[in-house]
């Protein structure tokens, strides 16, 4: 599977979507804490985290005995360069446009 | 972000390349230019040398020093921002990098960390770093760069 194909695969899952959004909100978490408030058994939470380790979405660094999670968002980033920031480029030129056409009327 | 009373981020990336391209990559400043928009990095890269960076036009933005180096493996920066008042007063950061060979890719690993709660140092170098190695990866795989310009202007 290609580095872009577990990326997609890690985030169309609610589940592993949430952790994100946990990680989001509160950075360096150990297992347990991540598995407090959600819904989830800790073998299904440690499971979500493999996956979203594997596509690079969360770094995990040791201190001491602990286990701590980050939220990685360089991929993120990268699915924003590729996938999201050229489909904008036309829209804001649209707006660019109307703007510019808007102010020009204005000076007549 | 914040854990305990210390502020820290840990950002990852596996690059297509050589430990020994990367290391050149993070440390010649002409090859800086090309992904880390525009800001120069000038440091003589052993123990103890200073480390400045710098906008386009020659102002320092940040400055510090090498604080532990070990081509092409691992270095540790001693990190303060003197361009903004706020962050300044936040006192000096630690920039941690790390190259790891897997497989034909390097990982890099970047943790930048600060012995402060809700620094707004780290929040502020937080919105650059993922720009910036997304900008190297792409330099080192393809020749190009993805962003010319910083989005949210020239913080980093």
């Amino acid at each position: 599977m290609s580095d872009a194909d577990l990326l997609f695969k890690a985030l169309a899952d609610a589940g592993r979507r949430k952790l994100l959004d946990r990680l989001h909100a509160h950075d360096g978490q150990t297992l347990g804490e991540l598995c407090e408030h959600l819904d989830m058994t800790r073998q299904g939470v440690t499971q979500h985290l493999a996956v979203l380790e594997a596509a690079n979405l969360i770094a995990v660094q040791r201190r001491g005995r602990e286990k701590l999670h980050f939220l990685n968002p360089v991929p993120l980033q990268e699915i924003y360069d590729r996938w999201i920031r050229k489909f904008e480029r036309p829209r804001l030129k649209a707006l660019r446009d109307l703007k510019r056409r808007l102010e020009a009327e204005d000076d007549d | 972000m914040t854990t305990a009373n210390r502020s820290h981020f840990v950002y990852v990336t596996f690059i297509r390349t050589t430990p020994a391209k990367l290391w050149k990559a993070l440390t010649e400043p002409e090859f800086i230019r090309q992904y880390w928009f525009n800001m120069t990095i000038d440091s003589g890269w052993t123990k103890g040398s200073p480390w400045t960076m710098r906008y386009e036009d020659g102002r320092v933005s940040d400055a510090g020093e090498i604080l532990e180096i070990d081509p092409p493996r691992r270095m540790v920066i001693r990190w303060q921002n003197v361009w903004k008042p706020e962050l300044k007063a936040e006192g000096p950061s630690r920039c941690t990098i790390e190259l790891e060979p897997v497989g034909h890719a390097v990982k890099l690993t970047i943790t930048h960390d600060i012995e402060r709660p809700d620094s707004k140092l780290i929040t502020a170098v937080s919105g650059g770093w993922p720009l910036i190695l997304s900008n190297l990866k792409s330099l080192l795989e393809t020749g190009e760069v993805t962003v010319v310009a910083h989005p949210g202007g020239n913080k980093h």
